[in-house]
């Protein structure tokens, strides 16, 4: 990067004037360069700009593309919002800070959704914990430490976990693992029970439809996510400057905590909040995995619960009358505000990382 | 410090291919030793097999000896992280480490090698900016990152970062190929300051720079495409470019071929 400020200058004069430069026709740069010809005295018409059809068409097909994304966007948040105001207006219970979920509409409805977020933000940052450290070392391993021959091929098996359905991992979460980590939740229940964490909680261990179990699931999901991007950044690090710890006389670890990791953490990191906004959302192997209950969220790995994404879908065949429906939407929107806001988050990682390239 | 290389019967690979056949010389202690020869001729792997960076690339090996003080770098029993812990080098593109400060990329060898003390790694960073000719300039900002640097900057950064170390031979490939005439007469100046205390070897592309700081020269050339790269003369710098035994070597310096 060293002689691209001599070499992508952007004052380049010449460019701006090409025959091509009808994308910007009236913008202001183009304003001076063009007055130098017209110092004859007569007034100063904007160039003629020679735009061909195909440019046109091409340019109206991309713009479009464009503001229909944002337009969904926009969108879903309206309806959200249209769907939610009358449910809202009608709670009886606070809806940010109420713990409890009535969205019966023959009784007055009373829905607060804050043990459900708790439930969705401790699940999420549960697997998240779990898969950062994992998908980092499965990152480093493949650009780093894999022979060739091996890399690929096992990158196309991580790969392939993004690919298998929610609902298998649901199911395999509900029927595999969650026997099979039964003596070990007990284990941690019965010596770390001080610890709010592993407090007992309203789910059984010994079926293990819990937070823990669900969490664990998740992690796997993540996995992919994480890793997929943090390979990506860290087999970008610039050979260069690799080859100038080794000649420092740096050890391969030292040659990764040097160079690979200052390179690809601002990568790394944005790819996990990417994994996060993606565990926020996970629905149906949470809903197949946690055992539902009424009592309130206790902060512990063992409680079952519900995120929000799961209370939504066990309670979608409900959704015939609309005051009941528009309770689960008011809260399917404050999931919507939480994945844009950590996403949001995870792209402003991302840029502030390129000015520093 | 500065110590003596004698290269016995080097062969040098990358998988099948034989790209430098047979290299024998010797390069005397607080001297400058410049290879030259046209593209694809091996000067530069020779370059990195004198610190055993050849080997970083996949399926590249070395056979031979590299004899440092009468000591096989090639030995089994040592090990290529020490090699290069006394040999440094200096790329062709300026490379500092873009995460670090100016004083970070200076005392990065230091730190890898275990030096802790903050005291001692701020008079290493200001003694090795001085021996780069650098202080003057960056006193004042050793707190910013090494990428802020012009590109003459960066590079006698990296051979401050190089020399912190107090290696017993530097090895320089192409230093200044990216730089522009000022820089390069700046690091050429430097090169003269550091063969007082250094062993300095220096690939170069360009004759002139050849002639203008080595005190001996090799000349390498190769006999064609996909042939391996051959050392054809190693003489003082005066007879090699005014009076060379080999036709090849006058032709190249004279700018008939390469």
């Amino acid at each position: 990067m060293s002689d691209s400020d001599t070499v992508g200058r952007p004052g380049a004069p010449g460019l701006a004037r090409g025959p091509r430069g009808g994308a910007a026709p009236d913008t202001a740069p183009e304003a001076p360069i063009s007055t130098p010809q017209g110092s004859g005295g007569s007034p100063v018409q904007p160039p003629k700009v020679i735009t061909r059809p195909g440019d046109k068409i091409f340019k109206a097909l991309t713009v479009g593309s464009g503001v229909f994304v944002v337009a969904m966007i926009a969108l879903i948040g309206i309806f959200l919002l249209i769907q939610a105001i009358p449910s809202l207006a009608d709670n009886q219970a606070n809806f940010l800070f109420g713990r409890d979920w009535d969205a019966d509409p023959q009784g007055g409805l009373a829905f607060g959704v804050l043990d459900l977020l708790l439930v969705t933000v401790f699940s999420a940052v549960f697997a998240l914990i779990i898969a950062m450290p994992i998908s980092l070392g499965i990152a480093l391993f493949l650009t780093q430490y894999a022979p060739r021959r091996l890399a690929r091929p096992f990158a196309y098996l991580v790969d392939l976990l993004a690919a298998v359905p929610s609902i298998i991992y649901g199911l395999w979460g509900a029927y595999v693992l969650a026997p099979a980590l039964s003596p070990i939740s007990t284990w941690l229940n019965e010596h770390l029970g001080f610890i709010p964490l592993f407090a007992t909680g309203t789910s059984n261990l010994a079926i293990g439809q819990t937070i823990f179990t669900a969490g664990i699931v998740l992690a796997v999901m993540l996995l992919p996510i994480i890793t997929a991007i943090s390979r990506e950044v860290f087999d970008r690090t610039p050979p260069m400057q690799i080859e100038g710890a080794l000649a420092l006389g740096a050890t391969k670890w030292e040659v990764v905590r040097t160079t690979v990791l200052p390179f690809g953490r601002a990568g790394y990191i944005s790819a996990s909040m990417l994994g996060l906004g993606r565990a926020l959302g996970e629905t149906i192997a949470v809903l197949i995995i946690l055992s539902s209950t009424t009592s309130h969220f206790g902060f512990s790995l063992f409680d079952g619960g519900d995120t929000i994404a799961s209370k939504i879908a066990r309670a979608a065949q409900e959704f015939n009358d609309p005051r009941g429906a528009g309770a689960y939407i008011a809260a399917g929107l404050v999931l919507f505000v939480l994945t844009f806001v950590v996403n949001a988050f995870a792209r402003s990682i991302i840029s502030g990382h390129k000015e520093y390239e | 410090m500065a110590k003596r290389i004698d290269v016995k019967d080097l062969n040098l690979f990358y998988g099948k291919f034989h790209a430098v056949d047979g290299v024998s010389l010797a390069v005397p202690p607080r001297n400058v030793t410049a290879f030259i020869g046209p593209s694809g001729c091996g000067k530069s792997t020779v370059l990195r097999s004198l610190n055993r960076m050849h080997e970083v690339i996949p399926g590249a090996r070395a056979e031979g000896k590299v004899l440092l003080d009468g000591e096989d770098i090639y030995a089994s029993t040592v090990d290529p992280v020490s090699v290069r812990r006394t040999i440094g080098m200096v790329f062709q593109r300026p490379n500092p480490f873009p995460t670090m400060s100016i004083r970070d990329n200076v005392v990065a060898g230091l730190k890898l090698a275990g030096e802790r003390s903050g005291k001692k790694l701020d008079e290493v960073a200001e003694q090795a900016l001085r021996g780069a000719n650098l202080w003057a300039e960056v006193k004042d900002r050793l707190n910013r990152p090494g990428g802020g640097l012009s590109g003459g900057q960066q590079q006698r950064l990296c051979i401050a970062r190089a020399i912190a170390v107090q290696p017993d031979v530097l090895l320089m490939d192409e230093p200044c190929s990216a730089l522009d005439p000022i820089s390069t007469l700046a690091i050429e100046d430097l090169i003269q300051e550091l063969k007082k205390d250094y062993t300095i070897v220096i690939v170069t592309h360009n004759m002139q720079q050849a002639a203008r700081v080595s005190d001996q020269t090799a000349f390498f050339n190769l006999a064609g495409v996909g042939q391996p790269g051959r050392l054809i003369e190693l003489d003082d710098t005066e007879r090699i470019f005014s009076n060379p035994t080999q036709k090849a070597t006058e032709d190249y310096i004279s700018g008939r071929f390469g």
